[in-house]
C-alpha cells in the first residue's frame, strides 16, 4: 500500500510546489517562519528520499506538467545525478535551516525564510527541469533569490557584495541565453532529450556553448572569473555563505555538466582541455589565496573556489573514463556541499562568539567552543580530502583516473591542490589551540548553531564509508554514459 | 531587410551592452546595460524564430521572449532597489574600489 | 552469525568509541573517564588475547567492508599484525595509567584522553589492516588524532612543533597516497599477501615500480624518521611526557617502521623488492640513519631530545633488519619493533617521572638522581642497557640477529654500522648512568613535588617499571612460545620458506 504511493506519486512535483507555498506561509505568518522552514525541509529530505526510492525502482522519471510536452509545457525529468543534486539542496539545506533558526532576529528570520524557501523551490526546479529553457527560468530565479539573500543583513560590504554578485549573475544568465536561443536556432528545440540526438558539430553549437559555459563559468566563479565570489561570500550572513558556497553554486555546475553531458561532449573539440587548465589553475590559485588570507571567511570563500576547481578536472579526465570520473566529480560536489555548509556556519559561530574572524586571535576556541572547532576541523578533513572522508573517496577517484589515463600534470595538480589545502585549513586550527595576544570577552553562541555545524561536518565524514550505497544511486538512469563516447 | 540582419544587431546590441557593463563605474549605467544585453538577447530570439520565406514565425521564442522580459523586470527592480540601498550607505552608487578587509 | 568475522572490527573500535564518548565528559567526571580509559584498555587487550588463541587454533579473523568500487576495508589478524597490535594493546594500557597519574590536576583531560584513544584506534587499525588502503586510511587518521596531542599545551612552542610536524606528515601521506594511488593503477588490487602482490608486473613496469617504492618509503620514512625525513621529532618534544612515549614507542614513529615492513614483505614482496635493486640503497639509508641518530644523540643535555635522537637511530633498525632481505636479519628487525617499543616506552616514561618529581629536565642536572628515585632509575638503567645491547635485555636479541642476518647476507658493512652504533649508544647512556648513581646529589632539585614517603606517585612508578619487566623477560625469555622472538620467527619463516 504504502510503497504503491510512494511509487506512483509526483514527488518531482512536489519538491517544487512545497517550498514554494512554504515560502508564501512563511512571508504571510512570519512568526512562525522558523518552524515552517525547518518542518519545510524536513518534508523535502524525505520527499527527495521518496523519489530516490522511486526511480531506484520504477527508472528516471518523466513528466510533462499538464500534458504538454516542450518546447510549449514544462518538463520534468529526474535521473540519478538529479537525485544527488536534490540531495545535496536537501540535506545540507535541512543543517543550514535548523542553524538559521537560531541565527536570525525574528525580524531578520522574517525576510531569510521567505527567500531561502524560494531560492530552494528555485533550485529543486532547476534540478528537475528537461529543458534548456526553463533551466534559464530557475537559474535566474536561483539567482535573484541568491542575491537578495546576499543583501538581506545590509551594511557596506553585505550590499556591495550582493551588487556584484547581481551584476555577475545576470550577465551569466543573459550569456546562457543567448545560447538557447542559437540553440534553438540551429536545432529546433529546447528539449535537452531531444537536442541530444540532434546536436552536430556545426559552428552554430559552438558558439552556443561557448557563450552558455562562460556565463555558467561566471557563475560558479571558475578562474579567472572568480572575481565577485571571495567578497560575496565572505560579507554574507553565516547562514547564507553557507548556502551560497555549498548550494547555490553548484545549480550552474549541474547545468554545465547535464549540457555537456547531453549535448556536447561528443562534438567538444577540445574544450575540456580547456575547461581543464582553468580547473587546475582554480585548484592552486583559489588555495594560495586562500593561504593568503587573514580573515576567516574570506578564507573559506577562497577554499571554495579552489574546490571547485576539482570539479573541473573531471571534464578533461572524462573523454577517457566518463562515468567513474563524474561519479567522483558528482561525489566531491555532495562531500563539499557538506563540508563547506559546516565550515562556514562554524565561521558564523566563532564570529558570533568573538565578535570577529581574525585568524590570528582565534584564542583557544577549541577550549572554549569545542564543538566549533571541531566541527572546522571535520570539515577541513573533508575539505583536504583526507581519509576516511567524502573528499578523500571524491579525490581518490579523480586520482584513480588521472593515473590510469597517464595525466601527470593532473596528478600533481589533485596533490597539491590536497597539500595546499592542508596548509591553510591547519593554519586556522593552529590557531585555534593557542592564547591570543589579547583576551577578548565573549558572547555565548547557542548550542543548536554549534551542533548544526558539528553535524554536517560529520556527515561529510560519514560519507568516506557510505560510497558502495551513494555511487549506485547516482548511476540510475546511467547519466554518465553519454560522455564516455567520444568521435 | 531579412530576419539575419535583425539578429546582428542584436548581437552588436549584447556586444555594447556588454562594453558598457565593463567601462561605467556608475551602478545606473551598468544596470541599463544589462537591459540593453537582455533586449539584444530578444532581439536575436525573436530574428531567429522566422525560419525562411513565408512560413509563418515560429512562436515559441516569442513565448520564451515575453518571459524573459518577465525576469527582466523583476531583475532590474532587485538592482535598482540594491543600488539605492547601496548609495544610501555609502554616499555614492558606484562599486566600492577595495575588497572588504 | 560469524563472530570471528567482527573481533578485528571490535579490537578498533574497543577505543574507538570510549574515546568519543570521553570527548563528551564534563572535565570533572574524572572516577567516569578513568573507567571508560581502563575499560576499553582492558577490552581491547581481552579480544587480542582471544585473538592470539583463536589463532593458534586455526581460525582467520578477518572483517571486510566495502568501501570504494573494487576496494574494501580489510582488517585482518595476520601473524605480523598481531605482534604490532599486542604491543600497542599492551602499551596503551600502561600509558593510561601512566597518563593519568602524570596528567593529574592538568586542564583539559575529556579532550586529551579523547584524542589519545583515537590515536591508538589509528594504531591499532594500521596493525590490522589487510590492505594498502585500509592501511593508508588509519595512517593519515593516525597524523590526525596526533596533532591535537602535540599541541595540547596550546603554546606557541607547541603550535610551531605541530606545524612542523604537519607538513612532515601531510607531504609524506601525500606522497605514500600517491604512490598507492599509482600501485592501484597497475595492479588493480591493494591486498597485502605474503612475498608481496607485483611478481605478475612484467619488466615494463619496473622503473614506474621502483618510483612507487621510492615514494612509499619516502611517505613512510616521515613517520618512522629515516634521516632526514626526521626533522619533526626533536620538535614534537613539547609534548607532555606520555604523548611523547606513545609517539616514540607505540604509534607514530612505529606506524611508520611497520608500514615499511609491510610494504616490503606484503606488497612488493623481499625477492621481487631485490630484483628491482632497491633493497641496499634502503640498507644504506638505515645504516646511515642509525650512526646519524646516535651521532646527534650524544651532543643533547636535554634529555627528551636525547631520546629522541636515539628513537631515529633505534628504529632503522626495524629498517636495516627489513632491508637486508635474509631470514635472520628479518628476525632481528621485526622483533626490535616490540623491543625498542618496550624499552624506549621505559626511558619516556622516566624521563617523564623526573620532570614530574624533580624538575629534571637536562641530562647535566641528573646527578644523583639514582639515590633520590632509585625505582625510576632503576627501569631506566634497564631500558639504557637494553638499548646499548647488553644482553640479558630485549635489545641484545635484536642485534643479535640483525649481526648473523647480515653475516648469512654477506654484508658485513652492517657489523659495523651495529658496533658503531652500540659504541655510540654506550657514550650516551652510560654517562647518564654514571651520574645518576654514582654521582652526589645537589642540594636542592630544580623543582620538586612531594609524594610523602614514595619517591613518586603510583600511577607514575608503576608503569615504567611494568614495562622495563616487560624488557627483560623479552630478553630472558626470548626461546618460549609466544614470545616476540618466536612471533618474529614464525613471520620470517611465512615470508621466506613457506611454499
Amino acid at each position: 500500500m504504502l510503497q504503491a504511493v510512494i511509487a506512483d506519486s509526483h514527488w518531482a512535483i512536489i519538491l517544487i510546489l512545497l517550498p514554494l507555498a512554504a515560502a508564501v506561509l512563511c512571508f504571510l505568518y512570519a512568526r512562525a517562519a522558523n518552524i515552517i522552514g525547518v518542518m519545510t525541509l524536513s518534508a523535502l529530505v524525505l520527499s527527495v528520499a521518496a523519489l530516490g526510492w522511486q526511480i531506484r525502482e520504477t527508472g528516471v522519471y518523466h513528466h510533462a506538467i499538464g500534458g504538454w510536452e516542450a518546447p510549449l509545457g514544462i518538463g520534468l525529468y529526474a535521473d540519478g545525478l538529479s537525485l544527488l543534486m536534490l540531495t545535496i539542496t536537501a540535506v545540507a539545506g535541512l543543517g543550514i535551516s535548523i542553524y538559521a533558526t537560531s541565527y536570525f532576529k525574528q525580524q531578520d528570520a522574517a525576510r531569510f525564510w521567505p527567500l531561502w524557501l524560494l531560492l530552494l523551490a528555485s533550485l529543486n526546479a532547476l534540478y528537475l527541469s528537461a529543458d534548456i529553457f526553463n533551466l534559464y527560468i530557475t537559474l535566474e530565479l536561483v539567482g535573484l533569490a541568491a542575491v537578495a539573500l546576499a543583501a538581506l543583513t545590509g551594511g557596506r560590504d553585505a550590499l556591495a557584495g550582493a551588487m556584484r554578485y547581481l551584476l555577475a549573475t545576470l550577465l551569466g544568465s543573459l550569456a546562457y541565453l543567448l545560447g538557447v536561443a542559437l540553440l534553438y536556432h540551429g536545432f529546433g528545440s529546447v528539449d535537452i532529450a531531444i537536442l541530444a540526438t540532434q546536436a552536430e558539430p556545426v559552428p552554430v553549437l559552438w558558439v552556443a556553448f561557448g557563450l552558455m559555459g562562460a556565463g555558467l563559468a561566471l557563475k560558479m566563479a571558475l578562474v579567472p572569473l572568480h572575481f565577485w565570489l571571495p567578497a560575496t561570500h565572505a560579507s554574507a550572513a553565516a547562514p547564507v555563505s553557507a548556502l551560497l558556497s555549498a548550494l547555490v553554486i553548484k545549480g550552474a555546475f549541474y547545468i554545465l555538466l547535464r549540457l555537456w553531458l547531453e549535448i556536447f561532449a561528443p562534438h567538444s573539440g577540445g574544450a575540456e582541455t580547456l575547461l581543464g587548465l582553468l580547473g587546475s589553475a582554480a585548484v592552486i590559485w583559489g588555495s594560495l589565496q586562500a593561504l593568503r588570507q587573514t580573515r576567516l571567511k574570506l578564507l573559506i570563500a577562497y577554499s571554495t573556489v579552489a574546490q571547485l576547481g576539482y570539479l573541473f578536472i573531471a571534464f578533461p579526465l572524462s573523454t577517457m573514463a566518463g562515468a567513474a570520473v563524474w561519479s567522483a566529480a558528482g561525489y566531491l560536489a555532495l562531500s563539499h556541499a557538506l563540508a563547506k555548509a559546516a565550515m562556514f556556519l562554524a565561521a558564523g559561530n566563532l564570529m558570533r562568539f568573538g565578535g570577529h574572524d581574525r585568524i590570528a586571535d582565534l584564542d583557544r576556541v577549541v577550549q572554549r567552543l569545542p564543538l566549533t572547532a571541531g566541527a572546522f576541523a571535520l570539515a577541513g578533513v573533508s575539505i583536504i580530502g583526507l581519509p576516511p572522508s567524502g573528499g578523500f573517496v571524491g579525490k581518490w577517484l579523480l586520482l584513480e583516473a588521472a593515473l590510469t589515463q597517464g595525466r601527470w600534470e593532473l596528478v600533481v595538480v589533485i596533490i597539491l591542490g590536497s597539500l595546499l589545502a592542508a596548509a591553510y585549513v591547519f593554519k586556522v586550527l593552529g590557531r585555534a589551540f593557542t592564547q591570543a595576544p589579547v583576551c577578548q570577552k565573549a558572547r555565548a553562541v547557542p548550542a543548536r548553531m554549534e551542533w548544526a555545524a558539528l553535524l554536517l561536518a560529520c556527515g561529510a565524514i560519514l560519507l568516506g564509508f557510505l560510497a558502495p550505497f551513494i555511487l549506485p544511486l547516482m548511476d540510475i538512469g546511467d547519466p554518465f554514459s553519454a560522455s564516455g563516447v567520444q568521435p | 531587410m531579412s530576419s539575419f540582419s535583425f539578429a546582428l544587431a542584436g548581437i552588436g546590441l549584447f556586444v555594447l551592452g556588454l562594453h558598457a557593463l565593463i567601462v561605467h563605474a556608475h551602478l545606473l549605467r551598468k544596470i541599463l546595460a544589462i537591459n540593453i544585453m537582455g533586449s539584444g538577447v530578444s532581439l536575436v530570439l525573436v530574428a531567429l524564430a522566422r525560419r525562411g520565406g513565408d512560413a509563418l514565425p515560429d512562436a515559441v521564442p516569442h513565448a520564451m521572449v515575453i518571459t524573459g522580459i518577465v525576469v527582466a523586470v523583476s531583475a532590474t527592480a532587485l538592482a535598482l532597489v540594491l543600488m539605492l540601498k547601496l548609495a544610501a550607505e555609502t554616499g555614492s552608487a558606484t562599486l566600492p574600489d577595495d575588497s572588504p578587509e | 552469525m560469524n563472530w570471528d568475522a567482527w573481533i578485528p572490527l571490535l579490537v578498533v573500535a574497543s577505543s574507538l568509541l570510549p574515546g568519543l564518548v570521553i570527548f563528551t565528559l564534563a572535565e570533572e567526571r574524572i572516577r567516569l573517564r578513568t573507567g571508560l580509559n581502563l575499560f576499553g584498555a582492558l577490552t581491547k587487550l581481552a579480544l587480542v588475547g582471544w585473538m592470539f588463541w583463536g589463532v593458534y587454533n586455526g581460525h582467520h579473523f578477518e572483517t571486510r567492508l566495502p568501501l570504494l568500487p573494487n576496494l574494501e576495508l580489510v582488517l585482518r589478524a595476520g601473524p605480523l599484525a598481531l605482534l604490532f597490535v599486542s604491543l600497542s594493546t599492551v602499551l596503551w594500557l600502561v600509558t593510561t595509567i601512566y597518563a593519568i597519574g602524570y596528567l593529574e590536576g592538568s586542564p583539559h583531560r575529556s579532550r586529551f584522553f579523547g584524542f589519545f584513544s583515537l590515536c591508538v584506534t589509528a594504531t591499532v587499525g594500521v596493525a590490522l589492516s589487510g590492505n594498502m588502503i585500509t592501511f593508508l586510511i588509519f595512517y593519515e587518521f593516525l597524523t590526525l588524532a596526533t596533532y591535537p596531542l602535540l599541541v595540547h599545551r596550546g603554546t606557541e612552542e607547541a603550535r610551531r612543533a605541530g606545524h612542523t610536524y604537519l607538513v612532515y606528515t601531510m607531504i609524506g601521506g601525500a606522497l605514500l597516497l600517491l604512490g598507492t594511488a599509482w600501485l592501484y593503477s597497475l595492479t588493480g588490487t591493494l591486498e597485502f599477501t605474503p612475498r608481496g602482490f607485483l611478481s605478475g608486473l612484467g619488466e615494463e613496469h619496473r622503473h614506474a615500480l621502483i618510483i612507487i617504492f621510492v615514494l612509499m618509503i619516502a611517505g613512510l620514512g616521515v613517520k618512522a624518521a629515516l634521516v632526514p625525513l626526521h626533522g619533526w621529532l626533536p620538535l614534537a618534544m613539547v609534548a607532555p611526557a606520555p604523548v611523547s612515549a606513545l609517539l616514540h614507542a607505540v604509534a607514530v614513529v612505529k606506524a611508520g617502521a611497520f608500514g615499511i615492513v609491510r610494504v616490503v614483505y606484503d606488497v612488493f614482496g623481499v625477492d621481487f623488492a631485490t630484483g628491482l635493486g632497491v633493497m641496499e640503497p634502503l640498507a644504506w639509508l638505515a645504516g646511515f640513519t642509525i650512526i646519524y641518530g646516535s651521532l646527534r644523540a650524544l651532543f643533547q643535555d636535554d634529555l627528551k631530545r636525547r631520546l629522541a635522537f636515539s628513537t631515529i637511530s633505534q628504529v632503522s633498525y626495524i629498517v636495516l633488519g627489513v632491508a637486508i632481505a635474509g631470514p635472520i636479519a628479518t628476525i632481528g628487525g621485526v622483533v626490535h619493533l616490540v623491543h625498542q617499543g618496550l624499552m624506549k616506552i621505559t626511558l619516556f616514561f622516566c624521563a617523564g617521572n623526573l620532570a614530574e618529581t624533580l624538575g629534571i629536565h637536562k641530562v647535566s642536572e641528573m646527578n644523583g638522581v639514582g639515590r633520590r628515585m632509585p625505582w625510576t632509575m632503576a627501569a631506566f638503567t634497564i631500558g639504557a642497557f637494553g638499548m646499548i645491547g647488553a644482553p640479558p635485555v630485549a635489545g641484545f636479541i635484536s642485534k643479535w640477529y640483525l649481526g648473523m642476518g647480515a653475516l648469512e647476507a654477506g654484508q658485513s658493512w652492517v657489523l659495523l654500522v651495529l658496533a658503531g652504533s652500540s659504541l655510540l649508544n654506550a657514550a650516551y647512556f652510560l654517562p647518564i648512568l654514571h651520574a645518576a648513581w654514582f654521582r652526589k646529589s645537589p642540594e636542592s632539585w630544580p623543582h620538586e613535588h612531594d609524594f610523602g614517603r614514595k619517591e613518586t606517585a603510583w600511577a607514575l612508578l608503576l608503569p615504567p617499571l611494568i614495562t622495563a619487566a616487560l624488557a627483560l623477560a623479552a630478553g630472558l625469555l626470548a626461546t618460549l612460545p609466544f614470545s616476540p622472538l618466536e612471533w618474529a620467527k614464525l613471520i620470517s619463516v611465512r615470508e621466506f620458506y613457506r611454499p
